[in-house]
């Protein structure tokens, strides 16, 4: 890997790493809210999901503005999503449910957003588990096949926002406009030549 | 034994400072479970310092209120969280929203209009109600559709005894209550994510019920903009849905009345919403709750603690249909 590159994936990782610095000073700084459980819940999903939907701006943003250089941070935001997700789906299990499993099970059963949820996580591992170098050349192939599980993961974890909102639809949807947008982006190839660089 | 002497009885208003003190329990119980999950966590347990300071002797806008046999001895949940963490779409969706946006809403004057299958049907304004009826305090439990909970002393007066001064006429079956309609007071009421005004609806008996309460404080003083003020309902119950905020309209029917949680998702929210972890929300069970600055989730009690009270309102009535 070229220095740059490093350079570019290390930078990427310090942004990534941002919201949970900012959740962190917020709380040394005010102290926790009346329900800090539900509050690392929110700031470890929220952030989950548009980590992987930055991962997912990087193939449109070489194809229509001709970023090649950006093509390292698909895997950089791709694990950054997956690292926040493990965030979440620990704070559900853990300090929302004890590790309870009755519980758990009932909750993946009954309560179909957290079922999106756990779908959208379950896609999302098998991915972070072949993100190295090394499962590319081994899975040749099949790997971009597999890794095409990142636009199922996606569609499911704004499914398990949208489901999981009382009534106020306005931040789910915004993600899921965001989402068609980047989902639409691949469906059409910028005439030869507009993306040169 | 001795020890004893210096215990003050349950029911003694604590100083307001006690409530203004951070959650220092919550701070540790959850940084021995989630040292792992970033290292900036651990600093929140040692914050302090803010807030207002502790107020020594009366603060403003303190009510006098005799105790009550109804309350429950149970540790209050501090005045910082009770009014931090706000259900108040009327102010925005997100928690913190009512304790930001709520300074807008003007709270006097303030009238309550009562009207419908009533004799005597007129307003009432604040300052009359407050005169004319002797306060009570109700330390309550608070259990919101969200599986949390709370336990809030309310100040207040019985819903029976203003109900009574407006005669309800033979044929009153139900009591409809309307929160204030005003988008430049209520900046959420400018987005239609629930129907306005706000509505909710009980029963003529559990509205009469001892229990139900028309509360104009907490904590000993006037209630906060983001808790509801300047009249909000307490139906302890009940789901906190149904404990419907700045009232400025109560009207008694013949039918039931309508209910914007109800109308919002009939599926979700029934017309009873009493507290049944028997009966789970498609979001949540109901089951067990987390008591805002405990770490562990509790049992969730049939009528949230008060069956032996009210569970005979509803003989031979099937609460997992009427939910």
């Amino acid at each position: 890997m070229s220095t740059r590159t490093v350079r570019l994936q290390a930078a990427a990782v310090a942004v990534g790493l941002l919201p949970l610095f900012a959740f962190g000073a917020d709380t040394a700084w005010r102290g926790f809210g009346a329900n800090p459980i539900e509050d690392i819940t929110h700031v470890t999903g929220e952030w989950a999901l548009r980590w992987l939907l930055v991962c997912l701006a990087v193939t449109p943003a070489r194809r229509w503005l001709g970023w090649s250089w950006a093509a390292p941070l698909r895997r950089t935001f791709g694990l950054l999503a997956f690292g926040y997700a493990v965030l979440h789906a620990s704070t559900w299990a853990v300090l929302d449910l004890g590790l309870d499993p009755a519980a758990m099970v009932e909750d993946l059963l009954e309560r179909r957003y957290i079922a999106a949820g756990a779908t959208a996580f379950a896609l999302l591992t098998p991915l972070a588990l072949t993100s190295t170098r090394a499962s590319i050349r081994r899975l040749g192939r099949r790997w971009l096949t597999l890794h095409r599980l990142v636009y199922a993961a996606a569609i499911a974890a704004v499914i398990h926002f949208l489901w999981l909102v009382k009534a106020d639809l306005a931040a789910p949807l915004l993600h899921a406009g965001v989402l068609v947008v980047l989902l639409a982006a691949r469906l059409r190839r910028p005439a030869r030549g507009a993306a040169a660089g | 034994m001795k020890r004893k002497d210096f215990e003050l009885p349950s029911r003694e208003i604590t100083p307001f400072g006690v409530y203004l003190r951070r959650r220092e329990f919550m701070g540790r119980a959850l940084v021995a479970g989630a040292a792992a999950l970033a290292p900036g966590l651990a600093c929140g347990s040692e914050a302090g310092g803010e807030g207002p300071a502790p107020a020594v002797g009366a603060p403003p806008g303190a009510l006098e209120a005799a105790p009550s046999p109804l309350s429950t001895d149970e540790p209050r949940t501090p005045y910082d969280d009770a009014t931090s963490y706000n259900n108040f779409y009327e102010f925005g969706t997100d928690k913190s929203d009512p304790a930001r946006h709520a300074h807008q809403l003007r709270t006097r004057p303030w009238n309550l209009a009562v009207e419908g299958e009533v004799a005597k049907p007129g307003e009432i304004g604040i300052e009359d109600l407050l005169a004319s009826f002797a306060l009570e305090e109700r330390i309550y439990r608070l259990r919101c559709v969200e599986a949390w909970s709370m336990v809030i002393p309310w100040i207040g007066i019985p819903l029976g005894a203003l109900l009574a001064r407006f005669e309800p006429t033979g044929a009153a079956r139900y009591v409809a209550f309307e929160t204030l309609l005003d988008p430049e007071q209520m900046p959420g009421q400018r987005r239609s994510v629930l129907e306005w005004p706000y509505r909710e609806g009980l029963r003529l008996d559990e509205a009469m019920h001892p229990l139900t309460l028309l509360a104009v404080g907490m904590y000993g003083r006037v209630l906060p903009n983001q808790n509801g003020a300047p009249l909000r309902l307490v139906v302890p119950w009940k789901y906190g849905f149904k404990s419907i905020k700045s009232i400025v309209r109560i009207r008694l029917t013949r039918d039931q009345p309508p209910t914007s949680w109800n109308v919002s998702a009939p599926r979700e929210y029934g017309f009873y919403s009493n507290v049944n972890p028997e009966v789970d929300h498609p979001r949540w069970s109901q089951k067990r709750e987390r008591r805002i600055g405990e770490f562990r989730r509790r049992p969730t009690l049939p009528f949230n603690g008060y069956a032996e009270q009210v569970a005979s309102l509803y003989a031979g009535m099937d609460l997992r249909k009427l939910f």
